[in-house]
């Protein structure tokens, strides 16, 4: 087995981080040993070619892998410095401070309201008027509120596709979570609502600590603060996103960003 | 894009930490108790089947000896006789007809409004009452056609009770064939018949035997829709002359014994029903285990 | 010679009749449906000669021997309705229950285990829940709650309910397995337990599988006839208020079930009989008409 190696530990205060982290499906080696940190308040990128453990890595940190039949995870994710992979966890709690917006926008079959409402309910927020704030406050930060105001009681799902992701942002920020994880946001978007969606990150990251995987590197460039390289289920490179794309160390970030393969 | 500037967008208020452990200490607890009122539901629907058959064995275990079963005087040997040829003419009736049709929805049909048609009949069929199909049956075979009350009659009205569940399983069989098999018999040659009789048929054949199993064990166990087209109950003459006689059937036998007959002895009683109980589950059974082990092949 | 142009199906006159006969088996079903309904109408219909339509649904009274027979089906409709309600309250938050269990609460193996079970509850014979109910559950009952009679409205409810549970289940489990994955997903990733998930975001979706659910429980139900012939106790009388489920009563079905055997062919009294069966006929195809159409309404995913 290869030792880890020095991974790059961002300025700053550490919001997250994972030692040793690996991840098996079955008899599948997903992910390796993959140590980093995050930094609050910055957008880190999760890079590389489709099959590459990004996406698992990333689901490690609300415990998603969880639901996977088969799926074995060890190693250490460190919350505000407590592991949070341990069986005595309450995923939930964790589920509440750790947010995810996946890759294909999913709204509920109900309002756009009741949508956002969702998860505030659950935490047995019951008045009306309480409700209506988070809603407003919500679509707000998602930049969908100018859009939906007038047709918040009517079916999420007949949105757009930019609009229902969007939505889906504001969802899960109601939830008023510390960290966002967002699994190609924008795969299943054209290039409009990707701008939208980009723009509305840049204006998050005052408040949240964002971690996205992405498959267009060309996003990882321009949203991201610092930006890491998966290859084969291993965490190849990481650093900050000038350097990954102006001047990698490794051989095989460089031809990953060229286009050499993936 | 809307301005973020203003102030406390979402930042924690000061006791969200607090009442946020409270919601959800709140909201596990609901989830303990739903998911035990969801386990207790769980047991509560299945009870009734171990309780049937535990009851059933204890009371009617004692009344099974061979006696009982092949007697004409003294067991329900008759009933027995009886019921075999109701159910056994009735797959010879609904096994051709249920399988043809089935072979036109997978193999023949385009999606249309009559495919649409099709299946709202199916289903249709399915849900009429067993004891209208014991109406039609005697309108038309027993009175209109001549059939009379009798075996022949019985097992017409039989068959169309079990054409749906027949059409339904064989359909089912003939679409897990894949494609992939028919299109190349098609690009040797063959004829769409062809390739249906060579081909598709013999590859859904369990899962057509399986859905003709479990017809077998519904048409074993009706007693409506037999009620006034087929059955009776008289010793005279146990057994029919031929197809147009009366038959004594089990589940009828068991209805008559529990009902208008006192002096039945209560072991005969539950003897009798011991063993449609038997028949029909062991039938349901066998299905099921087919079924899963066919499942189990397939996706290797 | 090998050549394209001459169709084979000239060729092989058999085929054409095989494929003939296999297009004519598909309309079968079409065929039977109207057959049935036809049928059921020329028998119904001539009873309308001796009693209206109106007075018949409305009578108070169903006394076809006596003289003059009187054929009002009122005491049998109400009968029918009063075990069917029985059994759906019994019976519909149970089934509901059990498959919400199988689809999203229960481990691998008490999944393998339940479905069959449930499979088996569907498949033991009407009569023999009727025997059960008659010779054992009824007594036991009757003797527990100093009840005068071992058969009555309430004992038919809660037998039927355990018949209409395996149809609840399935269907409803099937409209549950058929909610999107990413649901369930999104809904944990919010930081829901998994009961929240299912009660807020799982049922609802599957809903309108739900409703067909039911409604099928419900065809089940009142189209059952030999468990309620043996144990409701078969008395032709309109049952009143709660009281009523405690007392003997008699549902449409029974009486088919009951009667027909001794009556005489073309007479007033069998072409009443075909009229309870006409009634029951509507009722089931309104029934499976509904659910048809709820089950198309697949819970709503993006077009």
């Amino acid at each position: 087995m290869e030792r880890p190696r020095p991974i790059l530990r961002p300025e700053g205060p550490i919001v997250v981080e994972t030692v040793g982290l690996n991840v098996h499906y079955g008899s599948f080696h997903a992910l390796r040993e993959v140590s980093a940190a995050f930094a609050a308040n910055h957008i880190t990128a999760l890079i590389g070619p489709s099959g590459c453990g990004k996406s698992t890595y990333l689901r490690c940190f609300n415990r998603m892998n969880d639901l996977i039949e088969g799926a074995r995870v060890s190693g250490q994710v460190l919350l505000e410095g407590e592991d949070v992979n341990t069986p005595e966890t309450d995923v939930v709690e964790l589920r509440r401070r750790v947010g995810m917006v996946f890759q294909a926008p999913n709204p509920f079959p109900m309002s756009i309201f009741d949508n956002i409402a969702y998860g505030p309910r659950l935490q047995g927020v019951r008045e009306h008027s309480r409700l209506e704030e988070i809603v407003e406050r919500s679509l707000r930060a998602a930049a969908l509120w100018d859009e939906v105001k007038d047709k918040l009681r009517q079916t999420a799902i007949a949105l757009s596709g930019g609009q229902q992701q969007r939505m889906c942002i504001a969802r899960a920020l109601a939830v008023e979570p510390e960290i966002l994880l967002m699994d190609e946001p924008c795969s299943a978007l054209d290039p409009t609502a990707t701008f939208h969606i980009e723009e509305l990150m840049l204006e998050l990251k005052q408040r949240y600590t964002i971690i996205i995987v992405t498959h267009n590197m060309y996003q990882a460039s321009r949203v991201s603060d610092y930006t890491g390289f998966f290859l084969l289920g291993e965490l190849i490179e990481y650093d900050r996103t000038e350097k990954i794309f102006e001047g990698p160390a490794d051989p095989r970030t460089d031809d990953y960003i060229r286009g050499r393969f993936g | 894009m809307t301005a973020l500037g203003e102030s406390q967008l979402l930042t924690p208020s000061a006791d969200r930490g607090r009442s946020r452990a409270r919601g959800l200490h709140r909201a596990k607890l609901v989830e303990k108790l739903a998911f035990a009122g969801l386990w207790l539901a769980a047991a509560v629907t299945v009870l009734p089947v171990l309780l049937i058959l535990a009851i059933m064995t204890a009371k009617g275990a004692r009344a099974l000896t061979w006696t009982f079963l092949s007697s004409v005087q003294e067991g329900i040997f008759p009933a027995v006789v009886g019921t075999v040829l109701l159910v056994g003419l009735t797959t010879v009736i609904a096994a051709p007809l249920g399988v043809m049709a089935a072979i036109y929805l997978s193999e023949y049909a385009r999606p249309g409004p009559a495919v649409r048609l099709i299946r709202l009949a199916i289903v249709n069929l399915a849900g009429v009452p067993s004891v209208v199909y014991g109406l039609f049956g005697l309108a038309l075979f027993v009175t209109l056609l001549h059939f009379g009350r009798s075996l022949l009659a019985g097992a017409c009205t039989l068959a169309l009770l079990v054409l749906p569940l027949v059409i339904s399983a064989s359909e089912e069989a003939l679409r897990q064939v894949p494609r992939g098999l028919r299109e190349g018999s098609l690009a040797l040659g063959a004829t769409r018949l062809q390739t249906v009789r060579k081909i598709v048929l013999p590859n859904a054949l369990p899962g057509i035997l399986t859905g003709l199993i479990l017809a077998i064990g519904r048409a074993a166990g009706e007693t409506a829709p037999i009620l006034f087209t087929a059955a009776f109950y008289a010793l005279s003459s146990p057994f029919p002359k031929s197809l147009l006689s009366p038959v004594l059937a089990l589940p009828y036998q068991i209805y008559v014994m529990a009902t208008e007959v006192p002096n039945v002895p209560p072991e005969h009683k539950w003897g009798a029903a011991l063993v449609l109980v038997l028949v029909v589950l062991g039938l349901n059974l066998v299905a099921i285990v087919l079924r899963t082990r066919m499942r189990a092949k397939r996706r290797w | 010679m090998l050549s394209i142009r001459p169709s084979r199906r000239k060729r092989r006159p058999l085929e054409r009749v095989v494929e003939a006969l296999i297009r004519v088996a598909g309309f079968l079903a079409v065929v039977f449906v109207l057959a049935i309904l036809v049928f059921l109408l020329r028998d119904a219909l001539p009873i309308l000669k001796t009693i209206g339509l109106g007075a018949m649904l409305s009578g108070a009274r169903w006394s076809p021997t006596a003289d003059p027979p009187k054929f009002g089906l009122l005491p049998l409709i109400l009968g029918s309705l009063y075990v069917t309600a029985g059994a759906m309250v019994v019976g519909a938050p149970l089934g509901l229950a059990c498959a919400v269990f199988i689809s999203e609460v229960a481990p691998p193996r008490a999944r393998e285990v339940l479905k069959p079970l449930v499979e088996l509850l569907a498949a033991v014979p009407s009569v023999v829940y009727g025997f059960l109910g008659l010779l054992l559950l009824g007594p036991w009952l009757a003797k527990v709650f100093g009840l005068p009679l071992g058969q009555f409205g309430a004992l038919g409810s809660l037998v039927l309910a355990f018949m209409a549970v395996p149809t609840i289940v399935s269907v409803s489990e099937d409209a549950l397995s058929a909610v999107p994955r990413a649901y369930r997903e999104n809904s944990l990733a919010l930081g829901a337990t998994r009961w929240q998930t299912i009660s807020r975001v799982v049922v609802p979706a599957a809903r309108s599988g739900i409703i067909a659910a039911m409604l099928l429980g419900l065809g089940r139900a009142i189209g059952e006839t030999m468990t309620v012939l043996m144990v409701t106790g078969n008395a032709p009388v309109i049952p009143q208020g709660l009281v009523g489920f405690l007392k003997p009563l008699r549902t449409m079905t029974a009486t088919i079930a009951a009667e027909m055997g001794e009556t005489a062919y073309y007479t007033p009294h069998y072409h009443a009989l075909f009229m309870i069966g006409l009634i029951l006929f509507l009722i089931a195809l309104a029934v499976n008409v509904i659910s048809d159409f709820a089950m198309r309404r697949i819970p709503g995913v993006r077009a």
